[in-house]
């Protein structure tokens, strides 16, 4: 079976409202093409479950978001996602604000069908308080009160990796795959963009099928987009590129989100944003952060 | 045997004592988050407890802690396995781990925030991260605290805005637990230690840093702190410690962490 589509095709899978998960971790292998493809939609009212960066903030600035699931959205460098945090502090949003590892196993309750997994983690915090769609339960088995994380079922996950086949094998090389895993698993649809595309054969070596963490029936859709994760790292790839963010931090106190889209992404396509930023082959060189 | 330095700063007197607060940990994961935690958590590996676990604050646990900083093309790290974030909390609902990290507000029951400040929750004055991992290490591992300016806006006089991390809170204690189910353990800051050892976890002043008076951290701490009759001085790095420090922090990042980087005896 042939996954391979056009970021046009993409964006048309989509409806408005629906839940959609975004894999990478702040400003790391976020699949910013398939973000930018939204952002130059008609989609609204989504609901996005993310470990955010500028993915969560683009989104809310464009007024695509109805209510955010994070544990936190940030720019690490730029610990504060300058629209994300204008939206919260407009009242814009709705918010499920959850611990880390609560949307982790909020995502594995859904990849598993469950309604919820148990866990200790929410208790005694204001996690339990402001989110009334997170019940605290008794526990068949000891005298303790459990937080009960819901499923988070997703109706469609976007992911980008570094390699993937037409089939939908794909492959992360990154130091952490992260969360994406069970982003993928977790979604009725996972639209997966990569920066290169490989024959099957490719994943033939072990030390290269060891990188591969979802079966491609989580697969629904693969897009070959070079330099899609920009301006957020994809490490080995490319790291982030740290002048663009502070290009896209200062659009917020100076000229908005509006002017921020209208040079870079409004009526432009992947390949013109690409030009825009500096060119593919600048991003491809972008230097790998050390933490 | 160790030698008491003369000459240290106020960042190399928090570390050391960051550092000794693993001592006794044994073999778990230490998190210092920031530049200073950071380095006192590869200070204590090197030192205090061999045992310790750290990461590079990426992916891989380490059998060697990182230098803080850059480290050059040639620089080998020293790798002991996959430690992703998925992994990590494989490891926080274990239990072996002690973190150090550091709240925006922390109130009188040990209860921190990093989420927002001021307004109301759906509209928040400031937004800050968002709650991260805290929650979850709160109640799953021990936690201190760093607090590089210690002051009535971070030791807040009534309950933080936005509880993030579980305290030492009657009012909130869930069903089924104690407090010995939680483990808050000590806090750093640019004028004293503390930790939660006062009558019924009060928080409690354990040593003031060289040059500090309790008056200080009285008036600048927003509820009552337990003062003990005799409070002692933080102990001076050692100058062991200190040619430790120099190659973890080898680009004296460390300088960089405090307002004019304080010399520790501020007498």
């Amino acid at each position: 079976m042939n996954k391979q589509i056009s970021l046009q095709d993409f964006v048309g899978q989509l409806e408005d409202g629906m839940t959609i998960g975004i894999g990478g971790w702040g400003p790391r292998r976020k699949p910013m093409a398939l973000v930018r493809e939204i952002l130059k939609s008609d989609l609204k009212d989504l609901t996005v479950v993310a470990y955010g960066g500028a993915d969560v903030g683009m989104l809310c600035a464009a007024g695509k978001v109805k209510k955010v699931v994070f544990a936190f959205v940030s720019l690490d460098f730029i610990p504060l996602e300058p629209y994300f945090r204008q939206a919260r502090q407009n009242g814009d949003i709705e918010v499920m604000e959850i611990d880390e590892g609560m949307m982790l196993l909020g995502l594995r309750a859904a990849a598993w069908d469950c309604p919820f997994i148990p866990t200790k983690v929410g208790l005694g915090t204001d996690v339990i308080k402001y989110n009334s769609d997170i019940k605290v339960i008794d526990s068949p088995y000891d005298d303790k009160e459990w937080v009960a994380m819901p499923a988070l079922k997703l109706d469609a996950a976007l992911i980008h990796t570094n390699r993937a086949d037409t089939r939908g094998v794909c492959q992360i090389t990154s130091p952490d795959h992260y969360m994406d895993d069970w982003f993928a698993r977790a979604a009725a649809k996972t639209f997966v963009s990569t920066e290169e595309i490989v024959d099957t054969e490719f994943f033939a070596d072990e030390a290269q099928a060891r990188f591969v963490f979802w079966e491609r029936s989580q697969t629904t859709a693969v897009i070959h987009v070079p330099g899609g994760a920009h301006p957020s790292s994809c490490a080995p790839n490319y790291g982030f590129d740290a002048p663009h963010f502070k290009e896209y931090n200062a659009s917020a106190k100076e000229g908005g989100f509006e002017a921020y889209a209208g040079k870079f992404i409004t009526g432009k396509s992947e390949d013109e944003y690409q030009q825009a930023v500096g060119g593919a082959d600048a991003i491809q060189k972008l230097p790998l952060p050390t933490y | 045997m160790a030698t008491p330095a003369k000459d240290y700063t106020l960042a190399e007197l928090i570390i050391c004592a960051n550092a000794a607060a693993y001592k006794d940990d044994g073999e778990v994961l230490i998190t210092g988050i920031g530049v200073l935690p950071r380095i006192a958590a590869s200070l204590a590996m090197k030192t205090c407890n061999t045992d310790i676990m750290m990461t590079d604050s990426e992916s891989w646990l380490l059998s060697e802690p990182n230098p803080v900083g850059n480290r050059g093309a040639d620089f080998k790290q020293m790798n002991e396995t996959w430690m992703g974030f998925s992994r990590i909390f494989d490891n926080v609902w274990s239990g072996r781990r002690h973190l150090t990290g550091g709240p925006t507000q922390i109130d009188r029951f040990g209860q921190s925030n990093i989420s927002a400040l001021g307004g109301t929750y759906d509209k928040p004055k400031i937004q800050m991260l968002g709650t991260r991992g805290f929650p979850g290490n709160s109640i799953c591992h021990a936690n201190s605290y760093f607090v590089p300016s210690h002051n009535t806006r971070v030791f807040i006089e009534g309950e933080c805005d936005v509880v993030c991390t579980i305290g030492y809170n009657p009012d909130r204690l869930p069903k089924g637990y104690t407090f010995d189910d939680i483990d808050l353990r000590m806090i750093f800051t640019d004028l004293c230690v503390m930790d939660f050892g006062g009558p019924d976890r009060q928080m409690r002043l354990v040593s003031l840093h060289p040059g500090i008076t309790v008056e200080q951290v009285v008036e600048n701490t927003g509820f009552e702190v337990f003062i003990p009759d005799s409070v002692p001085t933080t102990p001076a790095p050692t100058e062991e410690q200190l040619a430790i420090i120099q190659q973890i922090d080898p680009q004296n990042l460390r300088s960089k962490q405090l307002k004019d980087n304080p010399p520790g005896d501020r007498s």
